[in-house]
Order: structure tokens, then sequence, then C-alpha cells
């Protein structure tokens, strides 16, 4: 080996922030390569994606429109991830959140609107919670491995409402094409300064979060539980009650991120309600290093990315697999250099003159 | 090390910023045209069917008349579809064509919302006084295909790859089955579902399946090649759909009931440039162009050209209609009667649930 690693010790705050915008750059600088050869100026490019996101009230208000859910998701994976309990299972409880939720939009429209979607809320955060309480029961009583376990429950909810969406729930209306009827108005969230009611959701969640983490006593158990189950159990605390009530909560949070995406988005419970939330909020919630306020900037950031994407798609025409290429290059240099920010790679021989010299 | 690349890095990041200031501002800017067109598209561009052929009528259309076109691909029938218009219009589009029939209820939404731009979706029936609907009798070539699938088949079973239980895809597959019995009384024709438009794994998933049904010809209802590659796989036939694609499966492709959407194109965009456009409800047929029966190929069965051309004829000068009585259902029930032909509005509309004798398949009704 050529290489050795190293784990870092000595790297700073501003380092590792210089070794993150590092990433970025060598990112787009790769991508400027594809974008070439597809006969386009990369600055041009770049320049339009951040048009895109901010150059139109329109792109603005569809940049905090696309925050918002993995604002969401990020925090109620925090909950989880703060314990180490490794919840890959957010998109199958948005799904789960979505699909109570429109069980009281589709049979219940008649329910005056402030109480309808009052309902709607907690069918979302009780449903998406139950869903992430499955797992979490296995790994308290049998010690079941919950990455798996939470990820293969996604796949069981997508098809679920896939089912729905061709089979008992199929819009009569529609001519046979598979789709759930939309929501009656009282099922849809309304519009603050033109946004929907979901931006002041997710502050709100951000400083409850904040709070509950940092100054609560369950947020300080479940941090010690994180750290180690030995500690807590000694400690006295009642590992396995706090671990259930807290994975409640965790996929809660992600099943209201479903209700708000069914209601306030998609006007409708669809195959497509998720939009992959729920795997990258996996991502902005761990680059965000599970702090609440970090995640509402992250979160941001990647709203950028997709809403940027999908504008250079139609502004350069170039294919829709190059805007995803582009947002994946940053994803991988981003992530990768997380790793340099965590270890460092020495040359081998450096480590022979030292041992050499050590005398061993 | 790491210094030196973060360094380098730096200093390739202000010459960036340097270029990125000095040539942002012009980007975005087109042509001073009055029109701005946008087609969202249900898949990839260069799909070998449906959108290819719709991509096609947008070149077309840039190339007629000299006007910049937007696209967006590959968007899913869902909400999804409703911002992929919104942003067609944040990006300055003022004509805008919808190309698959799950698009239709998000179209007529965005289209009350912006009187000002002129909407046109493809394959549904929903109209306003900015919104626009068009198609093509695709049953048409569809009977012709049917023709040659008859008349080649030994087996007697023909297989039918097909995408949603709607009007459209099963209006198709009853004039498919009439032009074969019309030539073949014994064959058959079995209907498999792929609950998708394109998707070229459950395509070809579901097309197997029918070859191990011992189906000898394969047709589709789906828009990528997948079926009709299948076919060849097995030393068996097939008819494509969408777009003439004698390449991919040489050695099984006989035909393929085809779209020509470019000349529509032009005319709708031509009307509106010069300020005479209105709304209306387009479905041309074979007389009118918009839809074609592709050469038939080498593989064709004997005899299939000169029926074909026949047929053809009788259709577009009137003699013939494909959905003219008597013609039954599975069950042997009368549903068109001798002498009477179904309309237009009734062979797309809701009534079309039901499939003519010879079909071996089910539709789902939802309740």
């Amino acid at each position: 080996m050529l290489f050795r690693i190293i784990k870092r010790t000595d790297l700073t705050g501003t380092q590792a922030v210089m070794f993150r915008t590092a990433a970025v750059f060598l990112a787009l600088l790769t991508s400027s390569v594809f974008i070439i050869i597809l006969g386009n100026n990369p600055f041009e490019v770049y320049a339009s994606m951040l048009e895109g996101s901010f150059g139109s009230v329109y792109g603005i208000k569809e940049t905090i429109i696309k925050t918002i859910p993995l604002v969401i998701t990020s925090l109620g994976i925090a909950v989880a991830f703060k314990m180490k309990f490794w919840n890959i299972g957010a998109e199958g409880q948005i799904f789960m959140g979505a699909f109570a939720a429109s069980y009281f939009a589709l049979n219940h429209a008649d329910i005056p609107r402030p109480a309808l979607l009052v309902i709607m809320a907690a069918a979302g955060f009780l449903v998406g919670g139950l869903w992430a309480l499955i797992p979490a029961i296995f790994k308290a009583q049998f010690g079941t491995n919950e990455t798996l376990f939470t990820l293969m429950m996604n796949y069981i909810a997508l098809k679920w409402v896939t089912y729905l969406q061709y089979g008992p729930w199929k819009d009569p209306g529609a001519n046979g094409f598979p789709k759930i009827a939309n929501f009656h108005d009282n099922a849809i969230l309304p519009k603050v300064f033109g946004v929907h009611i979901g931006w002041i959701i997710a502050i709100v969640l951000i400083v409850i979060m904040y709070v509950f983490i940092h100054h609560t006593k369950r947020g300080f158990e479940i941090s010690v539980i994180g750290e180690s189950e030995n500690t807590a159990r000694y400690a006295g605390m009642n590992v396995k009650k706090i671990i259930i009530t807290s994975i409640l909560i965790s996929g809660g949070i992600c099943g209201l991120t479903g209700m708000i995406q069914a209601s306030a988005v998609n006007n409708t419970l669809a195959v497509e309600v998720t939009g992959g939330v729920g795997y990258m909020a996996i991502i902005t919630t761990w680059l965000a290093q599970l702090s609440a306020p970090v995640i509402l900037l992250v979160s941001f950031l990647f709203a950028v990315l997709v809403q940027g994407g999908a504008y250079i798609q139609t502004a350069f025409q170039i294919p829709q697999s190059v805007a995803s290429i582009i947002q994946g290059m940053i994803l991988f240099f981003v992530l990768g250099s997380e790793f340099f920010i965590q270890y460092k790679l020495i040359l081998n021989k450096s480590i022979l003159k030292k041992e050499a010299k050590g005398g061993i | 090390m790491f210094k030196k690349v973060i360094s380098s890095i730096v200093v390739l990041t202000m010459i960036a910023a340097l270029l990125l200031t000095g040539c942002g501002s012009n980007s975005g800017s087109s042509n001073d045209s009055k029109v701005k067109v946008g087609f969202i598209y249900v898949g990839p561009a260069g799909d070998g069917g449906w959108t290819e052929a719709h991509n096609n009528g947008r070149l077309y259309l840039e190339k007629q008349l000299n006007i910049k076109t937007l696209y967006r691909e590959s968007v899913p029938e869902g909400p999804e579809c409703e911002k992929a218009i919104r942003d067609m219009i944040a990006q300055g589009c003022n004509v805008i064509f919808t190309t698959s029939f799950g698009f239709m209820d998000y179209t007529e939404k965005v289209a009350k919302e912006f009187p000002n731009i002129k909407f046109f979706h493809c394959s549904g029936y929903k109209k306003g006084e900015n919104f626009a609907n068009y198609f093509g009798r695709m049953y048409e070539p569809r009977y012709l295909s049917g023709i040659v699938a008859g008349m080649k088949t030994k087996a007697n079973k023909i297989g039918y790859v097909a995408a949603f239980e709607i009007p459209e895809v099963i209006n198709g597959i009853n004039a498919f089955t009439l032009g074969v019995q019309s030539v073949n009384p014994n064959a058959i024709v079995k209907v498999k579902w792929t609950h998708t438009w394109i998707d070229s794994a459950k395509e070809k998933d579901a097309a197997v399946a029918l070859l191990d049904e011992g189906c000898d010809v394969i047709t589709q209802h789906n828009d990528s090649t997948a079926p009709q590659i299948a076919a060849e796989q097995r030393g068996v036939w097939a008819i494509g759909y969408d777009l003439d694609t004698p390449k991919a499966a040489p050695k099984a492709y006989m035909t393929a009931p085809i779209w020509n959407w470019g000349p529509y194109y032009v005319d709708q965009v031509k009307a509106i440039i010069d300020g005479t456009w209105k709304t209306s409800e387009y479905h041309g047929g074979l007389k009118e162009g918009i839809i074609d029966l592709a050469p038939l190929t080498d593989v064709a069965p004997a005899g299939a050209k000169e029926k074909v051309a026949e047929m053809r004829k009788k259709i577009e000068d009137g003699t013939f209609h494909v959905f003219a009585g008597p013609i039954k259902d599975q069950a042997g029930n009368i549903k068109v009667e001798a002498g009477k032909v179904l309309e237009y509005n009734e062979i797309m509309g809701t009534g079309m649930n039901w499939f003519v004798q010879g079909v071996e398949g089910k539709i789902e009704q939802s309740k």
C-alpha cells in the first residue's frame, strides 16, 4: 500500500469548513467536464442553476417548498440518529403518514377545515410513528438490525400506497387511469405569504427539537443512550422505554412530513408523494451532524440543488440524467470530504522512516 | 500536500467566480420571437417510442418556424407534472404541450390560472378557452396492423403488451383484434398489463410471459422497443408502436402504427403567431396523416401489403369504419348494433371499458 489512513485529531473548525467548500468546488469542476462534453458552458449552467433557485419569486418559493420536507424529515431522523438508532425508514414513514392523513382527507372532507387538518396531522404523526415503532420493538426485544429492518419497511409502505392507488382508492372519475382523487379544499393546508404553512411548522419544529435535545431530561437521556447504552442503564434509565418513545417521535415527525406533502404539495396521495425526501434527508441529517439549526442550512442548500437541477434541464435542454449526475457528483464529493475531515492519508515511506527512527 | 491542493482549488474558484460574473448576465437570453414553446414528456426524449415521436415533432416545429422550444423529459404523471408546467412558465414559455394522458388534470388546473398562455394536452378529453386537446385516430392503423398480425400468426395466439386500462388503450386492443379476426377468425389476442407507459424491464417481462403462453406475434401499447426485442430473441414476430423502429429487432419487426406530430405542432403554433388561434379538439386519422402505418418490412407475411392497402383506402375514403357494427363483446353480447358506427367520443370515452370477442384478458374496473 502506498498510503496509510490515520485518524485526524488536529483539524480545526475552519479547516473542516474549508474542506467541505473545497469538495463542492471540486464537484463542480468535475461536473464541468460532463457539461463541456454536452456542448454547454459550465459557468452559464451553474449561474443558471442559481437563477432557477433564486432568480424569481417563483424560484424562491419553489426552493422553500422543497426545503420544508427535507428539514422536517431530517429533524425526525436526527432524533433516532442521536441514539445511534439508524432509522433509514423515513421514506416509509412519510408514505404511511401521508396514507393516514389521506384517509381522513378522502373520507371525511365534511369536517370543518381547521379540525380536519389537525386530525390529518395527528393521524400522520401517529401512523408514521407506529410504522417506525415496529422495527424499534424488534430491536429492543430481539436485537434485530434496525438499518435493514427500517429499509425494508420502506418498500412495504411504497407497495401499500401503490396498491391503494391502483386498486381500492383509484379515482372512479379518472376514466380507468390509476390515480387517487384530489383532496377537497378543506383538506389542503393554507398558505402564509405565498408558501404553504409547512414553513412555519418547520421553523417551530427546529426550535422545539433544539430545546428538546439540549434542554430537556429526555433529550439528555437520548444523547446518553447514543454514547453508551451501558452508561445509561447504570445511571438508572429505562433504556427500552426511552428508545421506544423516541422512535415514536422520530417516525411521527417523518409521518408529519407525509401529511404536509400530501395535503399542501400534492393535494392527493400518490406513489410520488415522498419525492425521495426520505433518503435525501438521511444525507442532510448526517451532513448537518444532527444539529437542528444546521439542518435548516443544509436542507436549504440541497433544495437549491434540486430546484436548480430541474431548471437547467429545461433551460439548457440537457438530459434529466445529466442534471442528476451533477447533483450526484456534489453529493459524492461532499460525503467524500467527510472522510478527509475524519482521517488523513500518509505516504507509507514516511511512516516507515518514523518507525525506523523509533527503533521498532 | 493537502494545503497545496486546497490553495490551488481556492485559486481555481476565484478564477471561476470571475468568469462567472463575466458571463453570467447573458445567460437565459433567447430569440426574440413572440412564442416560446415548452413540451412536457412522460419518458426520455430518446425512448424509441411515444416520447421520441413527440420530440421529432418538436424538432420539426423548431426547424419549420425557426423558433425556440424547451422540453422536460421523464415527468411522472402525478403532481410533479404541475411543477414542471409552472417551471416552464417561469422560464418564459407561453405555449405548452403536455404529452401524456395523466397530465390532463394538472394542465387544466394551470391553464385556468394563466389565461394568456396556450395549453395543449395530448390524448385526453378536457379543454378550455386557452386549453386545446389533440390526438389521433390511432385505432385505424391499429386495425391495419391487426391484419398483418392475423396473417402472420401460425399459433393463432397474438400477445398484446398494454399499459393502462383506459379507453385509449382498450380501443387500440379492440381495433387490433378486429383487424386480426377480419383475416383470421381463429386467432385470439392475449393481453398483459404493465401499468406503466415506459419501463423496458416490465414491458419485456410482459412480452416474455405472453411468449411463454405460446404467442408468436407480439404487439404493444407501451413506449419502449423491449417487447419487439423479446419477440426477436424467441425467433418470432413483432409489431411496434409510436415510431418506425425496424432496427431494434430487424428479424422480428413487421410494421408499427406510428405518430407524426410535426405538422400539427407547426399548424397550431403558426396560428398562435398569426393571432388566428382558437381552442380545438383535434383528432386526425390516416387521411390527415397525423398517424400512419409504418412500411411493411420483408418479415411481414405475403399478401399483407395488398390487403392493408385495400383496407387503408376504404378507411380513408370513409367506406369502412373500424368500429362499425355488429361488434360483440367477450361474453357475446352485441355492443355495437349492425348498421351503427361508434363516434369518436364513444371510442375514446368512459364507455369503452369492454373487450371485443377474441380478446383474452381482463379490464379491472374500479368501483
